[in-house]
């Protein structure tokens, strides 16, 4: 039943006898990495605007008059250590303890909505002393910038939730291994985002 | 209540949005509207609904989703192209104090929606459908490396060309030329709703070209067939990564300023504003960090395509691979450090531009290296002159002398006198078209047999070719001596008379392309028509060298019964020589993944989404951006998305090819 063109040892080889399967979800690791990528560059142009843009307060506020540096490193504290957490989730996945994977994830998201609620109070805070995204080309990115990353934020949080009921109706299949192994490359992509924005935003902004 | 109700329920649209005064857009509403009543008609009438949802909308197949892309492609090419010749014919007879016959207001947007539909909705298209389609079969893949993703990518594309599609006839398209610099595309400037339908259009379809594009590396990445390694692959397919990592690392700034752009619009934010500190030049710089890279994602897989071609008709290996493969990711890398080339004039400084007109300048050489590479794998060959190879040698002109007035384009003291003239105009349509298009039939005219199993009527595409050849030069060498001569572009009247009989000449230029698209629709039906006797069975009508001429025309779903194994370059060919003889028993099951409609639904919730923000209908914007996520969530549900093809079905599919194959012999 083999090919006709393998007869000897010697006959060159054409094709694969067995089916060859590219295992499934192969690629999702490069693609989603692909996709961190393209994502970090929406990031650099916001980084850039804001590097443009960031010393034009119009007459308006600048950063030393608004930005409180000790609820920023709490924020900042939120933020690392849901990214530990979901680090912890991940040891617990690799041991096969649904419980306490998902135990993990529930801790991760208290963690990340603590952050946004402190982001969330800090922009209220700022809107409500004038300092509104309309106010200064300085304020319109700084909103941008780091509410885009408030948005990731929320959305890595719906995910996780939306993979909790995965993992609960599923259990720590293949697939969700995999899906549970994107989300913590785009959280601790938020985290590294985040520094960046802690450095180049809050602390520097306070030095200019 | 009952008005604010209204307001509520239709945001800013009111029956004066609709362009009744305007008797060239109703006439050509009527137009569209029968031809669309028709086309649905007959889709009904033929019962046809059933079978192109299943095998076409909801199909993951690269092969029909790469057939499809290029049918949007023609569908816009239309489009865009009638825009060409009305600003065309407006420009010859605006003299002597005529204004001609279409007003500021409809000129402006004819203007940019030509630039828009040409490159996002024409060329992108193309482009991408020739990738989707060739690139698997080319490294002995099944298919690519995400299937639904690629199917929700085309359909986001559609959206956008859908979202440009209805500006034209409820509202209108920006007025601002295709890039909608601001601050003219800023709130103050462009009130009402023609750069919202732009951003909306582009970002619906960005998504779908960014998403394409990871897929695609993906799929070159990783599915390769065993033995093909980096240096063993098609140039084609080279060029589609070079590409790809081009559409991932580029697109994604588009993304950023028109979200920034919409910011401005939308919230009031003062990005690219004049006073609070705004930076209309950040827009003009971000801008074309992606916008040159762009020119290069399009011409790219092009080149990939006169290289296949050359080597083909020649009958002889690519000259040169290795340096094809270099000059390919060197232009991929200079691509990104020209942009400012585009505004020298800015007043960014001697320095800075020099900087920028030095590394334009170098791309020539990469660019020439490839020249000289194809006229070497001609030199000595036993050249086809078939269709792909005439278009070959046309771009190979035609482009020379495009890529040649670029490089007078790059030294900053020239581009100060040439800088939105003319000659600029003159200088792109000729890159582009002398390569963009003229590669593109080169590649439909190549890999149409491998699509339906039929050549193309040799006859027709040459009267395509010659009206399409003659007419680019009729239509543009003008424009390079009114650019020369101090004309800008974006004009709509002129005063001096002594310019008149240029701008008649390239309107007979025009026409003469009309010509080439018609001679070009007339021989897709002719070969339609005529197709048992230009049909090919051998699957290999043109002698190829690369695998995807060794599966059958068309190609099965599964593209090939078994993986290929890679020995060399040019894989089919040296197949061909080792004695390489069809398997015909040992099949095995093949995995392949499922069709869905998800793609579809979520393409057509961007579109409500799009709608809804450019009209200020907040509800139905919520509401659809909540369908669209809840959809993509419920998507993640369905674990079961692939299926196994029973070795017997596969039998049965080799098996009638088999059968054919014998009564041709």
């Amino acid at each position: 039943m083999a090919s006709t063109a393998i007869t000897a040892d010697t006959a060159p080889v054409f094709h694969l006898e067995e089916e060859h399967a590219h295992a499934e979800g192969g690629s999702t690791m490069l693609g989603f990495w692909l996709y961190l990528m393209s994502d970090c560059l929406i990031f650099a142009m916001l980084f850039a605007a804001f590097g443009v843009l960031g010393g034009n307060y119009a007459a308006g506020p600048a950063p030393k008059d608004l930005f409180d540096l000790g609820l920023v490193a709490v924020n900042t504290t939120m933020l690392l250590l849901s990214s530990i957490t979901y680090g912890f989730a991940m040891l617990t996945m690799d041991k096969g303890r649904i419980g306490a994977t998902q135990a993990w994830l529930v801790v991760t998201i208290l963690f990340g909505l603590a952050f946004l609620s402190i982001e969330l109070y800090e922009f209220a805070h700022m809107i409500h002393e004038g300092a509104t995204p309309q106010r200064s080309a300085f304020l319109s990115s700084f909103f941008t910038l780091v509410g885009t990353h408030g948005l990731h934020v929320t959305f890595g949080i719906v995910w996780m939730v939306t993979l909790m009921v995965q993992v609960a109706r599923h259990g720590l299949i293949e697939a969700n291994r995999r899906r549970l192994m994107c989300l913590s490359m785009f959280w601790h992509f938020l985290d590294v985002v985040w520094i960046g924005v802690f450095t180049f935003v809050y602390l520097m902004g306070m030095l200019r | 209540m009952p008005e604010t109700l209204t307001k509520f329920i239709f945001g800013r649209l009111t029956l004066d949005s609709l362009p009744l005064h305007e008797p060239i857009v109703v006439g050509t509403f009527i137009v569209v509207a029968l031809g669309g009543v028709a086309v649905l008609g007959a889709i009904t009438y033929f019962k046809l609904w059933g079978y192109l949802w299943r095998e076409w909308f909801t199909s993951v197949d690269h092969k029909k989703i790469g057939i499809m892309y290029m049918a949007l492609g023609l569908v816009m090419l239309l489009r865009g192209f009638s825009d060409a010749i009305m600003m065309r014919l407006q420009q010859a007879i605006a003299f002597n104090g005529s204004e001609g016959y279409l007003n500021a207001h409809h000129y402006d947007q004819i203007f940019t929606a030509h630039g828009v539909i040409m490159i996002f909705f024409v060329a992108m298209p193309f482009v991408t459908g020739l990738m989707n389609f060739v690139v698997p079969l080319q490294i002995g893949a099944r298919d690519v490396s995400f299937p639904f993703l690629n199917n929700f990518s085309f359909w986001m594309t559609v959206g956008g060309a859908i979202l440009v599609m209805a500006s034209l006839f409820v509202g209108e398209f920006a007025r601002t030329g295709w890039l909608a610099y601001p601050p003219l595309s800023g709130i103050n400037y462009s009130p009402d709703v023609g750069v919202d339908y732009y951003i909306w259009a582009l970002q619906v379809a960005g998504v779908g070209t960014t998403l394409s594009g990871i897929n695609l590396i993906c799929t070159i990445i990783k599915m390769r067939a065993p033995g093909m390694t980096m240096m063993r692959m098609p140039i084609f397919t080279w060029t589609s990564l070079c590409t790809n990592v081009l559409i991932v690392a580029s697109f994604p700034v588009l993304t950023a300023v028109l979200t920034l752009l919409a910011l401005d619009r939308y919230v009031g934010t003062n990005f690219f504003t004049n006073d609070f500190g705004g930076n209309p030049m950040m827009y003009v710089n971000l801008i074309w960090i992606w916008g040159h890279p762009e020119v290069y994602i399009l011409i790219l897989p092009l080149f990939g395509v006169f290289s296949e071609v050359t080597s083909t008709f020649s009958g002889k290996r690519l000259f040169g691979y290795t340096s094809m493969v270099y000059a390919t990711v060197v232009i991929t890398i200079l691509s990104y450090l020209v942009w400012l080339h585009h505004f020298f004039t800015m007043g960014s400084g001697a320095s800075v531009n020099s900087f920028f007109g030095i590394t334009t300048m170098i791309i020539s050489i990469p660019t020439g290296a490839k020249i000289f590479n194809w006229l070497f794998t001609m030199y000595r060959g036993r050249i086809r002159f078939e269709l792909p190879m005439m278009w070959t040698v046309a771009f190979m002109l035609t482009f020379t002398v495009g890529g040649m007035t670029g490089v007078l384009l790059a030294v900053p003291p020239a581009d100060f006198v040439l800088h939105n003239s003319l000659f600029l105009i003159a200088h792109f349509h000729n890159v582009i078209i002398g390569g963009v298009l003229f590669g593109l039939f080169a590649g439909i005219a190549y890999w149409w047999p491998k699509a339906f199993g039929f050549k193309l009527d040799p006859f027709w595409g040459k009267v395509s070719f010659w009206c399409w050849v003659l007419g680019f030069w009729f239509a543009f060498m003008p424009l390079y001596i009114l650019g020369l001569m101090g004309v800008t572009r974006r004009m709509r009247v002129f005063d001096d008379p002594s310019l008149q009989i240029w701008f008649v000449i390239a309107a007979f230029g025009a026409v003469l392309i009309a010509c080439g698209i018609a001679a070009f629709l007339v021989q897709i039906f002719v070969s339609i028509r005529k197709r048992a006797e230009l049909v090919d069975v051998t699957g290999d009508p043109w002698d190829g060298r690369t695998l995807e001429w060794s599966t059958s025309s068309p190609p099965p779903a599964y593209n090939f019964a078994f993986t290929p194994v890679i020995r060399d370059n040019d894989a089919w060919w040296d197949m061909k020589k080792a004695g390489y003889r069809r398997p015909l028993s040992g099949f095995k099951p093949i995995h392949m993944p499922s069709n869905t409609g998800t793609g579809v639904i979520l393409a057509v919730f961007s579109v409500a989404l799009g709608f809804g923000l450019i009209w200020y209908m907040w509800w139905l914007a919520a509401l659809s951006f909540v369908c669209l996520i809840a959809t993509a969530i419920g998507h993640t549900f369905n674990y079961h998305r692939d299926f196994d093809v029973p070795a017997a079905e596969v039998a049965q599919t080799e098996e009638a090819r088999t059968t054919l194959l014998a009564a041709q012999s």
